[in-house]
């Protein structure tokens, strides 16, 4: 177990189901930027972690674990060591995320994604859902939703996946995966919120797997410069966009119109991924 | 003896880095720095320097690489000047913060608006409330020597340590610079170093009376710092007075209070105006933090600070310096470039001996307002 029973997170919360990922791997180090994940970590002197963690300014989480991961091999000591970081620190480091990339650095990055900046109170990201409400959106998202992920693999590292905490076996073995691996490892998993998308907070799993049935979000690899599409999503069908759209409070605005715009957006996500398969 | 060499403060600052062995080097480019991290990259590069060299894409990232390397225990450099140091700043005060050592030389550099690559020190004084170690350099041997230094105090202490070197008046321009055989002992591991068997958070949220006491811990170490810093001045083959260097001051009645490299000028300006009988001296201040305010007390003179900065109409070091001595007077000159020779400052001191400064005064020289 990584993170310990009595910890802050919400009910329902999907990063401390994604925690438990954690200890499959060999000699662990977690940073943490601010984020959701800081508050459930813990107050000083305290740690609900039964592994060591680096608090870091919001940008600099992908190079201080280099600069770790660095000095520490520089004393001869193994470890991997992880960047946690949340969507908004997607784009608060994005610089430093590409830079991290490019050099090929050896640590594992798991964006944990709840889609908003939910630590401050459910503000618009760079990956929230197109259209969803958010309190900086009130009237719904209008900008793109940031596939990171695409974007970490175009930089031709070792391992880039998507997960999700609905299917944890399947997220459970690409940490495994990235664990054996050295270089830029890069594992970005979809993480509904309950208090932030507004759902009952017992359906965090429920509507996580619905997000993979209908598309919403896709579970890939990039390993060995070979992209493939996970068997989970492969075998989804792409059906209950309606119903997990509307599931949630953010998205209830919806209508019939921008439910379509949604699905053509999706399924342009899907052919876009079944090419990269192919190549 | 060591061996002498030809070299800009730049240069002679990478020859130091290179005796001082750190395990990691991150840097981004910045006029006038640039030099100090290509020669790194070039030594690390031919195998002089076993250490890793990341190239980042920012200043940002740079003190970031080395915050990370610095908490496993790994001795850290970088370089700075300017924009980028305030691009950094944030992760400065985490540095610090995090109790951690390291060493940053900063080739002071005006800020913008409007754009100037050229010296002065409005960059270097923003880290006054980090609780970095601040040392400012009057020419190349000295840039060599308290980069030497600064990982053995900044050790010792465990607070980063930043070294100043004008902009271009150092950083470009050659001195013969004596190599000194000083060995520095390994960097010692602290009981929060972190590795995949450490028990702990570090840096987890700390709220009210905690956060207080960090804070308090920091400061008071920062003070134990002067103590630190003036054994290892001593202990070294050539020793610069510690916190200050007294230049002329045993009977002045007349004392300028400055930093930096244009204190060579001024010393020459003194010396011209000791031939005319007037009594005046320099107290150069070495370091900015932790400020030697005890130095400073027992100054018994006018005082005259000259400032490459300023803070509101204020000059930094004339703000810092009457916060210990009333009835300073300040001038305030040199900014982004502009250069001051002794003549000038001739005519500063005489104006001052004169009486004929304003409590603060602007200093344009002979050129136009």
């Amino acid at each position: 177990m990584v993170l310990l029973k009595g910890n802050a997170s919400c009910q329902g919360c999907p990063h401390s189901i994604a925690f438990k990922a954690l200890s499959y791997l060999e000699n662990p180090i977690v940073l943490m930027p601010a984020g959701c994940s800081t508050v459930i970590a813990g107050l000083h002197p305290n740690s609900s972690l039964e592994i060591p963690c680096v608090h870091v300014p919001f940008p600099a989480t992908p190079a201080v674990s280099y600069g770790l991961s660095t000095g520490l091999k520089k004393r001869g000591i193994k470890a991997n060591v992880v960047a946690w970081m949340g969507d908004g620190s997607v784009d608060i480091s994005y610089s430093l995320l590409a830079g991290s990339a490019l050099r090929n650095d050896d640590i594992i990055v798991i964006v944990v994604d709840n889609e908003a900046y939910m630590n401050t109170g459910v503000q618009s990201s760079g990956t929230t859902f197109w259209k969803a409400k958010t309190t900086t959106s009130p009237k719904g998202k209008r900008e793109e939703r940031r596939d990171v992920a695409l974007q970490m693999a175009l930089h031709r590292v070792p391992y880039v996946a998507t997960a999700s905490i609905g299917y944890m076996r399947d997220f459970i073995k690409k940490v495994k995966k990235a664990g054996k691996v050295e270089g830029f490892r890069f594992i970005h998993v979809h993480c509904p919120c309950p208090p932030g998308w507004g759902f009952e907070s017992s359906k965090t799993v429920e509507i996580a797997r619905k997000a993979i049935q209908c598309r919403a979000w896709i579970l890939w690899e990039y390993e060995n410069k070979k992209f493939r599409i996970s068997r989970i999503s492969k075998k989804a069908k792409g059906d209950g966009l309606k119903d997990y759209l509307l599931s949630q409070a953010r998205l209830r605005h919806l209508s019939d119109e921008d439910i379509e715009e949604i699905r053509r957006r999706i399924e342009e996500e899907w052919k876009l991924l079944e090419h990269l398969e192919k190549l | 003896m060591g061996q002498k060499k030809l070299l800009t403060g730049n240069h002679a600052i990478a020859e130091a880095v290179k005796i001082a062995k750190p395990d990691v080097i991150a840097a981004y480019p910045i006029t006038p720095q640039t030099p100090i991290v290509e020669k790194l990259a070039e030594m690390t590069e031919n195998g002089e320097l076993d250490a890793k060299f990341v190239r980042v894409e920012s200043e940002y990232a740079a003190l970031s690489v080395i915050l990370g390397a610095i908490s496993a225990g790994a001795r850290g450099f970088t370089a700075t000047s300017s924009q980028g140091l305030l691009y950094m700043y944030e992760v400065c005060w985490w540095v610090a913060g995090s109790r951690l050592p390291m060493v940053m030389a900063i080739a002071t550099r005006a800020i913008g608006a409007p754009w100037n690559i050229h010296g002065d020190h409005n960059d270097i004084i923003v880290l006054r409330d980090t609780g970095w170690i601040i040392g400012m350099v009057e020419n190349a041997q000295e840039a060599f020597d308290m980069t030497l230094q600064a990982f053995k105090v900044s050790e010792e202490v465990s607070l980063p340590f930043a070294v100043g070197l004008d902009g271009f008046q150092l950083t470009h321009t050659a001195e013969v610079v004596e190599i000194r055989d000083y060995e520095l002992p390994k960097r010692k591991l602290l009981p929060h170093t972190i590795e995949p068997s450490s028990k702990f958070a570090l840096n987890a949220v700390t709220s009210g009376i905690p956060k207080l006491k960090a804070r308090h811990e920091q400061a008071k170490d920062l003070e134990k710092a002067k103590e630190i810093i003036k054994e290892v001045d001593k202990e070294f083959p050539v020793s610069y007075g510690g916190l200050v260097e007294e230049y002329k001051l045993e009977d002045a009645d007349y004392i300028v209070v400055m930093m930096g490299g244009w204190c060579g000028d001024a010393k020459d300006a003194i010396d011209l105006l000791r031939k005319e009988g007037i009594q005046i001296g320099m107290l150069r201040l070495r370091f900015l933090r932790p400020f030697p305010t005890k130095e400073i007390e027992k100054l018994d003179g006018n005082i005259l600070v000259v400032d490459r900065s300023n803070s509101d109409y204020r000059g930094v070091l004339g703000l810092e310096v009457s916060a210990v001595k009333n009835g300073i007077k300040n001038v305030i000159t040199g900014f982004g470039g502009m250069e001051l020779d002794t003549q000038d400052f001739v005519k500063i001191f005489k104006k001052f001996v004169n009486n004929e400064i304003k409590d603060v005064e602007w200093w344009y020289g002979s050129a136009e307002r």
